[in-house]
């Protein structure tokens, strides 16, 4: 027998290290509040409405993301042109953005005083300290996770099956639906739930976008923050509701994509 | 019929395409050539999956490609069953799902059925609901195979039908494929570096080299008369460099490079190359008194003895790389084995003088 060198022990100690780091929180949230107290906090009602504006907004923001970011990263992936690298650029721009800055930027392009203000006061919409505002700003937060992630997972199908699909009589739109999509599922699927915990985890941009205002737009990161100084413990309760969320939704994503492919 | 004009440069290489062809209904035309030599673009082409330069594809009275005229039918309108070198089934589908994808006009409860008919007809009935991914290298060319020609296609294109596939399996489905072939009533197209599968699949063969047909005939014509010695080498034989001469004889005389001297038959002067079958060249041990009546006789040394079959492959240094082919029998007789030198000798009948 060798003996086990001090490399992989190395290994084995940093990754022992980061999950205790990583977890910790998340432990302590739940040692906090029993399940009673857990029950107890969603009788609040404004832990109830933060939770269902929190599902509202994130459900249709991911709509929109998956409604226009999927065709368009399947554009990236699969075309040659010229700008492709800008646009990729472009795309991932928000990832790197602080959110602080994010909302000042959402502020000065659909605010009253914005760039196109003016023309959203003309046609009606008002979107700062809206549930719509809300919506705009998970939107543009969250949208580069999955269209990044699609954008992956349309690169990595085989082209052959594209063409394939060609050849076979199917025309452009055609291939996209029966082909390209059901062949990136999975990766599809990982990019929804990634935009869908980073939508449902926004504050900052929302904060300084949309406002935080009860029922209109505050969503359950607001109130957690509005709650932690006046009720700790009701804040704990409401952050340990959102965790389970999160977990949830990522969960089911993923499991529907794999049915879906096992199915097909 | 199948007829296709195209000129075009290949991917972002130097390497230029240019070349004319047209293949009969019923007829399959095996296009033979090196990796490189740009095969599957002349197939991408005519599929419609690669835009050429300039050129004309036009199958059954339908133009469906004419740079002059800006004609571009796309792949969808043109009804090419292509089968991919790598078969390129979709894995998210089953095998009989896949067979259905181009089965559109027919009614959607009807598809199983004529999907399942046609594996049947390949004999991978059994795999309809198996998923690609789980299919062996064999089964999937079957699946491929049925899939292509499940939408009735006006033409069939094969890139390198057999090259997935191990020895003893691409066997077996080369004659397979020969037969499915030989019903076809539509032009067929495939390509291959094999000269063998070639004539197994072919009725006629075109030698691609570089981008242009150097040669097109059956593939007895080919290997009996080839062209040049890129063609011989293809083919199979052995090709040696040297200088001929015309001698006194009116006989061809070809000092090898490296050493030796080859006598041939037909006229030649300058820089050439010969061609010769390993299953010509006779073997014998050094020092024998020449008792047959070859005329070219070389001493060389056997490099390697590898077992084909009931057959054996000599490898020789001639000095220039020699082969011969002979029975397992005789090699065993002779006691071959590398290092030794022996008596390479053949027919002047036998050697071909080819243009280098």
């Amino acid at each position: 027998m060798t003996r086990p060198g001090w490399f992989p022990a190395l290994l084995a100690l940093a990754l022992a290290l980061a999950l205790t780091f990583l977890t910790l929180p998340v432990v302590a949230i739940f040692v906090h509040s029993s399940p009673a107290e857990l029950l107890d906090s969603l009788g609040d009602p404004s832990a109830r409405e933060a939770l269902r504006l929190s599902l509202l907004t994130t459900t249709i923001a991911i709509a929109l993301i998956v409604l226009v970011g999927t065709p368009a990263a399947y554009l990236l992936a699969t075309r040659r042109f010229r700008g492709r690298a800008l646009a990729v650029t472009l795309v991932e721009l928000p990832l790197v953005l602080p959110p602080a800055v994010a909302g000042i930027g959402l502020l000065a392009a659909l605010g009253p005083n914005g760039l196109l203000g003016g023309a959203l006061e003309n046609a009606g919409i008002r979107l700062v300290l809206e549930t719509a505002g809300v919506v705009v700003a998970l939107v543009f937060v969250a949208a580069p996770f999955h269209v990044r992630t699609a954008q992956a997972a349309f690169a990595a199908v085989d082209p052959h099956w594209s063409e394939a699909s060609r050849t076979l009589g199917a025309g452009e739109a055609r291939t996209f639906a029966r082909v390209a999509v059901p062949a990136a599922l999975p990766g599809l699927a990982a990019g929804v739930a990634l935009a869908w915990g980073r939508a449902l985890g926004e504050f900052g941009a929302t904060l300084m976008f949309a406002g935080s205002f009860r029922g209109i737009t505050q969503t359950a990161p607001l109130a957690i923050y509005a709650e932690f100084g006046s009720d700790f413990d009701g804040a704990l309760a409401l952050s340990a509701v959102l965790v389970a969320l999160s977990g949830a939704l990522l969960l089911s994503t993923k499991l529907l994509a794999h049915d879906a492919v096992a199915r097909a | 019929m199948l007829s296709l004009a195209l000129e075009t440069r290949i991917g972002a290489g130097p390497a230029e395409l240019e070349l004319s062809l047209d293949v009969d209904d019923g007829a399959c035309l095996a296009l033979a050539g090196p990796s490189g030599a740009g095969k599957t673009s002349v197939l991408r082409a005519i599929a419609g999956l690669l835009r050429p330069e300039r050129g004309r594809v036009a199958c059954g009275g339908a133009t469906w490609l004419d740079t002059a005229r800006r004609v571009e039918v796309p792949p969808e309108r043109r009804g090419c069953g292509y089968v991919f070198q790598d078969y390129a089934l979709f894995g998210h589908l089953s095998a009989w799902r896949n067979v259905a994808y181009g089965l559109r006009d027919v009614p959607r409860r009807r598809r199983r059925a004529e999907a399942c008919a046609l594996l049947e007809r390949f004999g991978v009935g059994a795999l309809a609901d198996v998923r690609p991914a789980t299919l062996s290298g064999g089964e999937r060319q079957r699946v491929a195979l049925a899939r292509a020609l499940a939408a009735r296609p006006r033409a069939l294109l094969l890139d390198e039908p057999l090259a997935a596939l191990d020895g003893r399996s691409a066997a077996a489905a080369g004659r397979e494929l020969a037969g499915v072939l030989r019903e076809l009533d539509v032009p067929a197209l495939l390509v291959t570096h094999d000269f063998e599968q070639a004539a197994l699949l072919g009725d006629e063969v075109a030698v691609l080299d570089a981008g242009r047909i150097v040669q097109r005939g059956s593939a007895a014509q080919l290997t009996a008369s080839p062209a040049s010695g890129f063609v011989a080498d293809l083919t199979g034989a052995v090709v040696l460099r040297g200088h001929a001469e015309r001698d006194a004889e009116g006989l061809t005389r070809v000092a090898l490079a490296g050493g030796g001297e080859l006598v041939a038959l037909a006229p030649a002067r300058g820089e050439v190359a010969v061609a010769v079958h390993p299953w010509e060249v006779a073997l014998e041990p050094a020092g024998s008194a020449a008792a047959t009546s070859a005329r070219n006789r070389l001493a060389v040394e056997v490099t390697s003895v590898t077992a084909l079959g009931n057959r054996v492959r000599v490898g020789l240094a001639a000095p220039q790389p020699l082969a011969a082919e002979l029975t397992s029998a005789s090699a065993a007789r002779l006691g071959l084995a590398p290092g030794m030198r022996v008596v390479a000798s053949w027919k002047a009948a036998a050697t071909r003088v080819l243009p280098r």
